[in-house]
């Protein structure tokens, strides 16, 4: 047996720079066969509890060391609606590769030893978008629909990974569900957010046609709040409803200078990119502006997309590449994931650790020129159990930079929770939710996603999400 | 989102104000003096925000009237009944608090005028006394002019060539009135250099303004943040906290240079689409 796992093959990093394309390859057959015969099929499999959503994970690989593929998919999609989805974003280094047996006990993340689970999914994952027509996905994944179920409508509120996965376990149990999304095209921040180049976009649209197929109703460009508020959801049939509504808007810093002209929050730079395919202006009719010198400012998996989005821009347009990170901390405390962060530095993007922005100065017509910083030192630990970034006095220093990226994080969208005032909200403006059963302070209203809670990854929403679809059949059947 | 009706308002060589009215019915049964819808006209178009001018509930119907001007707005005023747009979605933004406010002067200038006409119908069913200013370049650009006089107690039309009306600006005449007068409430839409100069005059007679500024935007949903301006030294979003704002309070300069960002982008792409 392989002491280490096998690592995906890579585009290199010169090679993909220079467009869009996906980043890491799945894995070929023989790659797939030796990693699923690393796992040392424990009697008592740890890493099912690193999963939010609880994959059986050694029977998935068992089925892969058989080359029973087709099994591998539906062993995964009985608990993962999106495994090409999840194969590719997951954290896995935190979560199942993370509790693997063959990763240290109290080990921060995953040891170089660990099953690469993640790869392994994503491999069972594109298998099944190649080889299982998507009627023939259905009626596999599908459970009969039990009594009042089967006249059972709910209503979902958003088309990122909470609400994808609610109305997908809803469907899958024969309740008939209606996404609604604002925006004109579904997947929320799998769309607008993560780029291409980690997701590409017919894995996507796969993965929300598998939806479609299932029987879910996805309706694009309708503000719940705004054309609709709940009680009228309610009125009109919905039985339930499931808010996914993000932490759609972007924080920023409060510091001088930061709404000079060329300065974005991540959002909307990710957002023209991605979303609205300014990469490809003028056929795109979205513009963004593309800097000689693009400063980020975050730790984060939204600053490594936005960085790299940043460069390949660069690159697309004969720039020469030059994209900065600007984080507080250090490398040890940055919430990216280490992969990421890996690939960044490959792709040229220069790292500036230990600095915090305190101003933005522009130019007579209103356009960032420069960034005035101070450096800082790590002070003792704070509520986030990271060592707290200390300013040091009199270390200003200033940087020029002619677009500046803020990636600092993101808060509870409010168009919905504000005219809804049953909704009971905590400090942050986040829904607060009955933990065991998602159920907010509303009847019948679940939710789930970042809008419990605050950010985090793409699975613990899925995780939500199940949880709520779980207890809203319990309810409704 | 079927247009159901185009008219061509004004056109004078380069610049055209067009009208249309869009089957929409979901958002006309909702939409309030004030809001916008956002659209795009094509799949790989931008979306754009749009001030709704007026509404047919009964037959579910929302009015839009735009200047040609940028690509998206060009290719918009292409189209022609019976075609569909890409998307439609709206009402966002926060409507007009409507009130009896009491003596309101309503300042409409260029393509503004129609974005004034829903709310200064509003003011006037909630009992107010309403005296329009509307203004344009010249008289062939001049808009809903019959349409205001209808609703409004008094009237003020001025074109900068004096071709229509008085000679001169639409704050010519705010001033006249504020000299003479007292007014409870100034509701202006128009260029930012406009409004600007609407707010400073109305500053000095200390009456409050209400503005719906035109910020750029993408999502138009709070998500991105593109049209942030600041509002007494505060970030707000035009698309969730606005789009209208106490004029007193906003940082006319910021906006302005934001307004500006993609120019020349625009030029560029205009150059490429030769829509007319």
């Amino acid at each position: 047996m392989k002491k280490t796992s096998i690592k995906a093959k890579e585009l290199s990093a010169s090679s993909r720079i220079a467009g869009f394309d996906e980043v890491v390859s799945c894995y070929t057959e023989e790659e797939a066969l030796s990693e699923a015969k690393r796992c040392l099929q424990c009697k008592d499999p740890t890493c099912i509890a690193g999963c939010p959503v609880e994959i059986d994970i050694k029977k998935f690989i068992v089925q892969i060391t058989r080359k029973d593929y087709k099994g591998a998919y539906f062993t995964i999609r009985e608990k993962n609606n999106f495994p090409s989805i999840c194969g590719r974003v997951c954290p896995a280094e935190y979560q199942c590769r993370k509790t693997c047996v063959l990763t240290k006990k109290g080990s921060p993340f995953a040891s170089e030893k660990a099953i690469d689970i993640h790869f392994l999914e994503r491999f069972a994952g594109d298998w099944g978008m190649k080889h299982c027509s998507p009627q023939f996905n259905v009626v596999e994944g599908r459970v009969p629909a039990r009594g009042k179920l089967k006249s059972a409508k709910v209503a979902v509120v958003g088309s990122g990974p909470a609400g994808l996965c609610c109305a997908g376990e809803l469907a899958r149990h024969g309740v008939k569900v209606v996404i609604f999304e604002t925006l004109h095209a579904p997947g929320g921040v799998l769309r607008y957010g993560i780029p291409p180049f980690r997701l590409p976009r017919d894995v996507l649209d796969f993965e929300i046609n598998y939806l479609k197929k299932l029987g879910v109703e996805i309706v694009p460009n309708f503000v719940v709040g705004k054309i609709k508020s709940l009680d009228e959801l309610f009125a009109e049939g919905f039985s339930a409803v499931f808010l996914g509504l993000g932490a759609g808007a972007p924080s920023f810093m409060g510091i001088p200078g930061e709404n000079l002209c060329n300065i974005y929050s991540a959002n909307e730079f990710l957002t023209r990119v991605n979303l609205m395919g300014a990469y490809k202006f003028p056929e795109y009719h979205t513009p963004v502006n593309i800097g000689k010198k693009t400063i980020v400012i975050g730790g984060g998996n939204t600053a490594m997309d936005a960085a790299r989005v940043a460069l390949r821009l660069q690159r697309l347009n004969n720039i020469k590449p030059n994209v900065n990170i600007f984080y507080r901390r250090t490398e040890n405390e940055m919430p990216a994931r280490k992969p990421e962060i890996e690939h960044a530095k490959e792709e040229g993007i220069n790292f500036r650790f230990l600095v915090q922005p305190a101003e933005f100065i522009g130019d007579k017509e209103g356009y960032v020129k420069k960034i005035r910083c101070l450096a800082c030192k790590l002070g003792e630990p704070d509520s986030s159990g990271r060592r707290r970034p200390l300013p040091i006095k009199g270390s200003e220093f200033e940087e020029s930079c002619d677009i500046a990226i803020i990636a600092v994080g993101l808060k509870a969208n409010q168009v919905l929770t504000g005219v809804t005032p049953r909704l009971t909200l905590d400090k942050y403006k986040d829904i607060k939710v009955n933990p065991q059963t998602m159920e907010t302070s509303m009847r019948c209203v679940y939710a789930g996603g970042d809008i419990v809670g605050g950010e985090g990854t793409v699975i613990e929403a899925m995780g939500m999400a199940k949880k709520a679809a779980a207890a809203i059949i319990a309810k409704l059947a | 989102m079927k247009i159901v009706k185009k008219v061509v308002l004004a056109q004078i060589r380069d610049t055209r104000i067009t009208k249309i009215e869009m089957h929409a019915p979901l958002i006309a049964a909702k939409v309030k003096a004030g809001q916008f819808v956002v659209l795009m006209v094509e799949e790989k178009g931008e979306r754009i925000p749009l001030t709704v001018v007026d509404t047919d509930k009964d037959k579910g119907i929302i009015t839009l009237i735009f200047q040609e001007l940028g690509l998206t707005t060009k290719l918009l005023g292409k189209l022609n009944a019976r075609n569909a747009l890409y998307a439609v979605v709206g009402p966002m933004g926060h409507p007009t608090e409507i009130k009896n406010y009491g003596k309101v002067i309503l300042v409409g200038g260029g393509v503004g005028i129609a974005e004034i006409y829903p709310v200064a119908k509003a003011f006037k069913n909630a009992g107010n006394h309403i005296v329009t200013i509307i203004g344009a370049r010249t008289k062939g650009l001049l808009i809903l002019e019959d349409e205001l006089k209808t609703i409004s107690d008094e009237l003020h039309v001025v074109t900068d060539d004096a071709s229509y009306g008085k000679k001169g600006f639409t704050t010519d005449v705010l001033k006249e009135l504020l000299v003479k007068d007292k007014y409870n409430l100034v509701y202006a839409v128009g260029p930012i250099p406009m409004m600007r100069k609407v707010s400073s005059l109305t500053k000095d007679f200390n009456v409050k303004t209400l503005v719906s500024l035109n910020a750029l935007m993408v999502d138009a949903s709070g998500m991105c943040g593109c049209c942030r301006v600041s509002i007494n030294n505060e970030v707000k979003f035009s698309c969730v906290d606005g789009p209208e704002f106490d004029a007193h309070s906003v940082d006319w300069e910021e906006l302005e240079k934001r307004n500006k960002i993609y120019e020349k982008k625009e030029k560029e792409i205009c150059k490429l689409y030769p829509v007319r």
